[in-house]
């Protein structure tokens, strides 16, 4: 019955006698009880088709058979059109369905496919039909086996013989798809399918309708304007295959062929009346979902006289109520027999547009899907999907009793095939997850704009055009929107790099540094924004939360879990406490979050780039202080930032006449005018967007030499004064921003220009940051230790005066400690405070030369 | 007296005729919008409509042509209808087509049936538009704009009025003595207005069924016993009243967008066969699984009693600019464009008066006044990427917390705009109200909030009510979101799986003690040079003594120099940048960008304000002066303060 969901009781009640031949287990059915003879008298009294051989007859040749039909199908496929119109020719249908090889086939129930047919019954709003929309016209030149089907140009058996094709040829080695996992690629695609059913024996064939369209742009067409009918042409014809092949496979019933992926529309906003029973793959949210109907499919009926039984299937919606017994003829005796009638799952879902789809200033869309049997429950509000499926429009029945009709039609999607779009976030680490669609001339566009020279700078001045200046910084976030390459380094146990940039913006208020924040989280897809005052550690992380209704134990997830593969934007990271803050160290390492809550213990994984902004502690910057003193943050919080820029007040008369300039400018140009300066933002976004998920640079050799140089040099400003002062986390970095840059070019290939750039960048926000305010020297291990080389010096220096004036005390065991302090003042000519004699003392304990219990100090 | 033709009485008759004789091409729906835009055109044919904001629905005719000014609340789903469709009469097979635009119900004769598969059928798509009237209208817009006189014809005395202008309140009176059509007794008007909302006390001329059921939508104190708990109408500001409506729109909805303030044309259903079949329905919902699918809670909201959320099948629909009845409609038609200019001309005695009030409403501060209107004209004209230009929140701080002077203050203020809410900060209404809409996926719907708000509606904060306490969740988030308006000038709506963001243009004022805790672009210390002993008596004095016709002109002014252009020529482009280097160099910690997008702010408006579109030296000279004036008073307030720490 694989092909028959789409017509079959209407057929089988015009021809009297069950033409379907559902399996002889299935004794729910009565046609399947007339099977046998249904066997004998249809072979008797109709021809099959001859791509159908009868199963029992095991041919080894039953594929050659297939193969040399075609040629006897064409030459009569023209005489076809002309009788499409003609009621004349109104054939038998169910000859049609003795085309089906299911008569061997035992074991496999054939199940109905509501998604195809619930609403098939209910009168059409095709615009074809002229009330006759179902009925199958079959011409008879061929011994009634050419069949159209009325209203379309559907040809089921052409179209069932090319889909065979399809299946049996289709090849395309250069499609991956993530489920294509275990294929040999250069084998047809869709016989390994049906070998992996028949070894699961999972009776769903998903079927990429892009595969179609590139094999038979015809019958792709055909696919989309006539799913209804279409479909179970495709069922037939998969069926047929599998069962020459896999002539013992028992599967829970037939094959289903769905398919996916369909071109026709992709937003939901762009439906309208013309898609109606149309193909259509949407995208959206699933906001809600309902609880699961039993939709009656056949009803059971006994006669309370005599207990004589009858079933009725449901047309429209509607049970015809058999109001005589046929068997003893009495009236109003049959009563509806509930357990033995036969029920099919139905959920209906609302799906809404995702965001990004829609217009700005417009609420989002909803429409209604239903979903049947296997479908049901397969997705929870929240989750992001593709539908395929048909989309329908049904009049809303008025009151019988009123004459008037509402003139609103009901809409919704009969699901055929859903596809999570973000399910894999949850489940592998190592997928990039925004595969997002380009047209192709986009691509080209902006391919074309990467090759141009100064496509970097050109980049960074369409970012945030409203701000003025801080270039450098507009490019150290332009490199963080790019991010670097992710690297595995599982199998040798050290995990993943991270590939993210975290940045760090600190400086005077009003140095616009909210406003590149929110700029940043306005542009990227994933982007979220927190206030460091008004967030918690819970509201960044996850938290686990009990549902009211269900009472279920639900985890819901923070700012930082949300941007994953985004950019989180921090603004008064200053202002964030201790706590909170802490929850950053993982992330900004490790990329994870680990959650061990309410009896859920579990990592997530948040690949989230960080940009945050905070002021210096004294709202004002302090130049005579270091960046460290001026933030206050622990070292080993801003030792993960790849870039810390200073935002700082220029005081310089050239800045300050081009940024009167370039303000006065915005207060009066009009809107349009100032867009048409710069990028635009869509296409900047979309530049992004391409250069994350297509290029993927890798280091090259020169590149390589140079960043070992960078490094080099780096250490070696330490070295000079006999301190260690650039550590691997800068090596990092600089790789980082390196392969970041020959993103934006679209290279595959890290060059020596982005280590020179990356190398340059980092030296700049360095430069200002890490400046040690004492000597005026960069000093990267102001940001690792958070403490000068030179104030290290004199610590060190300080600890051995302190052990000097111990040794010189002679072989006291014990010194008091306001004494101790009293004489190193004493002795020193610097001033000597409480805090920097307690260092010193923990120095020395810590070279076990003495400890400090109380207010004594015991030599060791 | 025109000739008020049929085209208002039965629209859809005309529609029918017009359907007629074009039917077998499609273009007949645009001679029929065509059509209607010459009729409306004519002779001021616009007031002979009957407005919902005025008239209660129990008194306009079904089926006629109304209009209605509201602000789109909310946007449902597209929805198919059958644009053409085809009846058969089963006994004669006579087939008739019928058109389904501008209709409800698909209506057919008594011996009809329609023909669902017939091949004449056209399905059509058209957008439902859930409208509110203007969030926080002022009772004097709806008051004026209830005179179907064109206000701004006498007020701006530049034409005569012409002689039929008050025929039309002797024309609704004759109806009335009717009582076939039920237009408004002018006896009503006042205490309808006052209340501003169509329940009045003695509608005992009406039928008794009909009163039950305006009563029960107006005040929801009737609770009838078919309608269990009262329908939330979703009105963003708590204790609006008036007609929500079901607006059906059938061409270019993609350009209309949330909290868009419309002016549409269109014919009013109110069939009951839409609440009747819709109850039955749920009654015996098992009978059809497809309907029953949709919640009912969605069926209440989506389908609401076509009594008491009637639906208007759009003719015509305009963005309006503004609110304001003194004002055209439109300001770039011709006739308009001498309105402008008339204005123009006298601009600066209404600037001094305005000023004048405005200074004793501020206890005599004449900055503050001069602050104050200027924030007045603001509006957002532009954004860079994420930054809204023109706005301009004014903290006016040292507002005398004990004598109701903030209340008053709003007071004169809602006579002055078309459109404001005064939100009183306390901790309980921070923690408890809904500030920001979010949408109820059981309902389908967008469950408004006190931030939905059409553009330029004055928000009047006021802080001096605000004690000590603690802030709960809601509460934070209300706070945040009242930031965000003030800084991004955008609210982000919550759709629980994720926020969206909707830009807006609210001017803001926030009166407090000392400085507000929410953000601002200028703080103005207020320095009372009189405390009046009764601040009511005094507030009402002032108003009472401004004459109708004054007040009207202050209003013009505000909504008007709100629309002009401004533009800055390259001279004094170059003036300013030589003044900010200068500023700079002398003065470089207390002078900062921030400073100049301010003073330019000042100086836009302060050049608006004077009706010049251009900035001269003059005004930015004028500008800075202001701005030293308030900062040297911040500065003052400062140190005071700190005398007393």
């Amino acid at each position: 019955m694989s092909s028959p969901a789409s017509t079959p009781s209407r057929r089988r009640g015009k021809r009297g006698r069950g033409s379907n031949p559902p399996t002889p287990q299935d004794a729910r059915s009565p046609p399947s009880q007339r099977r046998r003879t249904d066997e004998s008298t249809s072979t008797g009294d109709l021809q099959p088709m001859p791509t159908s051989p009868p199963a029992d007859v095991q041919s080894p040749g039953a594929a050659d058979v297939l193969f040399s039909s075609p040629p006897q199908f064409r030459h009569s496929a023209i005489p076809l059109d002309f009788d499409i119109s003609s009621p004349l020719t109104y054939g038998t249908p169910s000859s049609r369905v003795e085309g089906t090889p299911r008569s061997g086939v035992r074991g496999t129930p054939v199940r109905q496919r509501p998604d195809l047919g619930s609403a098939r019954k209910a009168r059409q709003v095709d615009l074809h039909s002229d009330g006759l929309a179902e009925d199958i016209v079959a011409t008879d030149q061929s011994l009634g086996q050419r069949l159209v089907i009325w209203g379309t140009d559907v040809n089921v058996a052409t179209c069932k013989e090319k889909f065979q094709r399809f299946l049996q040829r289709f090849i395309d080695p250069l499609d991956k798809e993530d489920e294509d996992i275990g294929l040999d690629l250069n084998e047809p695609r869709y016989m390994q399918r049906l070998q992996e059913i028949n070894m699961v024996g999972e009776p769903f064939l998903n079927v990429n309708c892009d595969h179609l369209r590139s094999f038979d742009e015809d019958l792709y067409r055909q696919l989309i304007c006539y799913p209804q009918e279409v479909i179970p042409t495709f069922d037939m014809a998969a069926n047929e295959i599998f069962f020459d092949r896999y002539p013992d496979s028992i599967l829970e019933h037939q094959i289903q062929v769905r398919p996916y992926n369909a071109l026709k529309t992709r937003n939901m906003r762009n439906l309208n009346p013309e898609d109606i029973d149309q193909l259509i793959t949407i995208s959206g949210m699933v906001i809600r979902t309902s609880q699961l109907i039993p939709e009656m499919q056949e009803a059971f009926f006994r006669c309370q006289v005599c207990a004589f039984t009858t079933r009725v299937e449901i047309d429209r919606g509607r049970i015809a109520e058999p109001s005589v017994c046929k068997n003893c003829n009495t009236t109003h005796s049959m009563v509806l027999i509930h357990n033995r009638s036969m029920f099919s799952d139905k959920q209906m879902i609302k799906l809404q547009e995702s965001p990004e789809d829609m217009p700005a200033g417009q609420t989002p869309h909803t429409v209604a899907l239903y979903a049947h049997n296997d479908l049901v429950d397969k997705v929870q509000p929240g989750d992001r999907v593709n539908v395929t499926g048909i989309y329908r429009a049904v009049p809303i029945r008025m009151n019988p009793r009123v004459s008037s009709v509402n003139s609103v039609y009901k809409t919704h999607i009969d699901v055929i095939h859903y596809r999570k779009t973000d399910s894999k976030r949850l489940h592998c680490v190592d997928e990039e997850t925004e595969q997002k669609r380009f047209t192709e001339e986009r691509v080209e566009m902006l391919k074309e704009l990467s090759k141009k020279a100064d496509i970097y700078e050109r980049l960074s001045l369409a970012l945030a055009p409203s701000i003025y200046e801080h270039e450098d910084i507009k490019k150290g976030i332009l490199l963080q929107l790019f991010g670097g390459s992710r690297k595995d380094f599982t199998h040798t146990g050290r995990g993943n790099f991270r590939a993210e940039i975290n940045i760090l913006l600190c400086g005077d208020p009003g140095t616009s540094k909210s406003q590149l924040l929110q700029y940043v989280y306005n542009l990227v897809p994933r982007g979220q924004y927190t206030s460091g005052k008004g967030s918690s550690a819970v509201g960044l992380t996850a938290y686990v939360m009990k549902d009211p209704e269900t009472r279920q134990l639900v985890l819901q997830t923070g700012a930082l879990v949300l941007s994953d593969n985004g950019i989180c934007c921090i603004d008064e990271f200053d202002k964030m406490n201790e706590n909170t803050r802490s929850v950053l160290h993982e992330v900004m390492e490790q990329q994870t979050l680990s959650i061990a809550k309410a009896g859920i213990i579990c990592q997530l994984n948040a690949r989230t780039s960080i940009l945050a902004a905070a002021n210096p502690i004294e709202s004002q910057w302090n130049p005579k202080k270091t960046t460290i003193e001026n933030i206050q943050l622990p070292h080993t919080l801003l030792s993960r930032f790849d870039l810390i820029f200073l935002m700082l007040d220029p005081r310089d008369e050239a800045y300050d006449r081009r940024l009167a300039r370039h303000l006065v400018s915005l207060y009066y140009q009009t809107e349009e005018k100032a867009e048409e300066e710069y990028m635009d933002m869509a296409v900047l976004r979309d530049y992004i967007a391409y250069a994350r998920s297509y290029v993927n640079p890798r280091l090259g050799e020169e590149a390589s030499q140079a960043l070992i140089e960078a490094y080099v040099d780096m250490r070696k400003i330490g070295s000079g004064r006999g301190m260690v002062s650039a550590y691997p986390r800068q090596l990092e970095s600089l790789i980082r921003l390196a392969e970041a840059h020959a993103k934006v070019r679209f290279s595959e290939k890290v060059e020596t220009v982005d280590v020179e750039e990356a190398k340059r960048l980092h030296r700049e926000a360095l430069k200002q940051s890490a400046t040690d305010p004492k000597t005026g020297i960069v000093d990267i291990s102001i940001l690792t230790t958070g403490m000068s080389a030179t104030a290290r010096k004199r610590k060190e220096e300080l600890a051995q005066a302190l052990r000097k004036l111990i040794q010189s005390k002679g072989k006291t065991p014990s010194l008091k400690y306001q004494q101790l302090l009293d004489d190193l003042r004493a002795q020193s000519d610097t001033a000597v405070t409480k805090e920097m004699f307690e260092e010193a003392l923990r120095a020395l304990a810590d070279e076990d030369f003495l400890t400090v219990t109380g207010k004594t100090v015991r030599l060791l | 007296m025109p000739c008020v033709g049929d085209w208002l009485n039965s629209p859809l008759s005309i529609v029918q005729g017009i359907f007629a004789q074009n039917v077998p091409n499609s273009d007949w729906e645009k001679k029929v919008t065509e059509y209607f835009k010459e009729k409306l055109k004519e002779n001021n044919a616009t007031n002979w409509v009957p407005s919902l904001n005025d008239v209660p629905v129990h008194y306009l005719k079904p089926n006629s042509l109304v209009k209605f000014r509201c602000m789109v609340q909310d946007m449902f789903d597209p929805e198919f209808y059958m644009g053409v469709y085809e009846t058969v009469d089963p006994n004669t097979n006579a087939r008739v087509l019928h058109f389904g635009k501008y209709r409800d119900v698909a209506e057919c004769g008594p011996q009809q049936e329609i023909d669902f598969n017939s091949s004449q059928t056209v399905t059509s798509e058209r957008q439902t538009f859930y409208c509110v009237p203007v969030p926080g209208e002022s009772a004097w817009v709806k008051e004026i704009s209830f005179l179907t006189e064109p206000a701004y014809v006498s007020a701006s005395q530049a034409r005569v009025s012409p002689s039929t202008s008050y025929t039309p309140s002797r024309h609704k009176r004759s109806y009335e003595e009717d009582e076939d059509m039920d237009l408004h007794p002018s006896k009503q008007k006042e205490q309808h207005l006052g209340k501003s909302c169509c329940c009045g006390g003695d509608i005992h001329g009406c039928v008794e069924p009909k009163r039950l059921e305006t009563e029960a939508s107006a005040g929801h104190h009737v609770i009838s016993p078919n309608c269990s708990p009262p329908l939330d109408l979703n009105f963003p500001l708590p204790g609006e009243k008036g007609p929500a409506c079901l607006v059906k729109v059938y061409e270019n909805w993609e350009s209309f967008k949330v909290n868009d303030v419309l002016e549409v044309f269109g014919v009013l259903t109110v069939d009951p066969v839409l609440s009747i079949v819709n109850s039955e329905e749920r009654d015996s919902s098992a009978l059809d699984a497809m309907e029953c699918m949709d919640t009912a809670e969605e069926q209440r909201v989506h389908s609401p009693p076509a009594s008491l959320v009637p639906r208007i099948h759009v003719i015509l629909a305009q963005k309006l600019q503004h609110i304001n009845p003194l004002l055209p409609a439109c300001l770039n038609e011709e006739e308009s464009k001498t309105f402008v200019s008339n204005f123009m001309s006298e601009l600066s005695p209404v600037r001094a008066e305005l000023l004048g009030f405005l200074t004793h409403a501020l206890l005599g501060d004449s900055l503050a006044a001069e602050y104050l209107i200027l924030h007045l004209i603001s509006t957002v004209y532009a954004r860079r990427d994420v930054l809204p230009l023109g706005k301009f929140t004014v903290n006016l701080s040292g507002c005398p917390r004990s004598s109701a002077f903030t209340e008053h203050l709003y007071r004169l203020i809602q006579q002055l705009v078309p459109a404001s809410y005064h939100l009183r900060m306390s901790i309980e209404s921070m923690n408890q109200s809904r500030f920001i809409p979010h949408k109820d996926y059981t309902a389908n719907r967008l469950v408004s909030g006190l931030l939905q708000l059409a553009s330029n509606t004055s928000l009047v904060i006021d802080e001096t009510q605000l004690e000590q306490g603690q802030l709960d969740t809601a509460g934070v988030h209300n706070v945040t979101a009242l930031g965000n308006l003030i800084t991004w000038q955008k609210v982000d709506y919550d759709f629980n799986y994720h926020r969206m963001e909707f830009p807006c243009n609210i001017n803001v004022l926030i009166t407090s003690e000392g400085r507000s805790l929410l953000p601002s672009d200028c703080q103005v210390h207020l320095q009372p040079q009189i405390i009046p002993p009764n601040m009511e008596e005094y507030m009402s004095s002032l108003l009472t003594a401004v004459l109708p016709s004054v007040l009207n002109k202050f209003r013009i002014y505000l909504s008007l120099l709100r629309l002009l252009d401004y533009s800055i020529s390259d001279e004094v482009t170059k003036a300013v940048e030589e003044d900010f280097v200068e500023m700079r160099k002398n003065n470089p910690e207390s002078v900062t960008g921030d400073d100049l997008h301010k003073m330019l702010l000042v100086a836009r408006f302060l050049s608006l304000s004077a009706g010049q579109t251009t900035l001269s030296r003059e005004r930015w000279l004028r500008a800075k002066q202001l701005e030293a004036l308030r900062k040297a008073r911040l500065q003052q307030q400062q140190s005071v303060n700190g005398n007393e720490l």
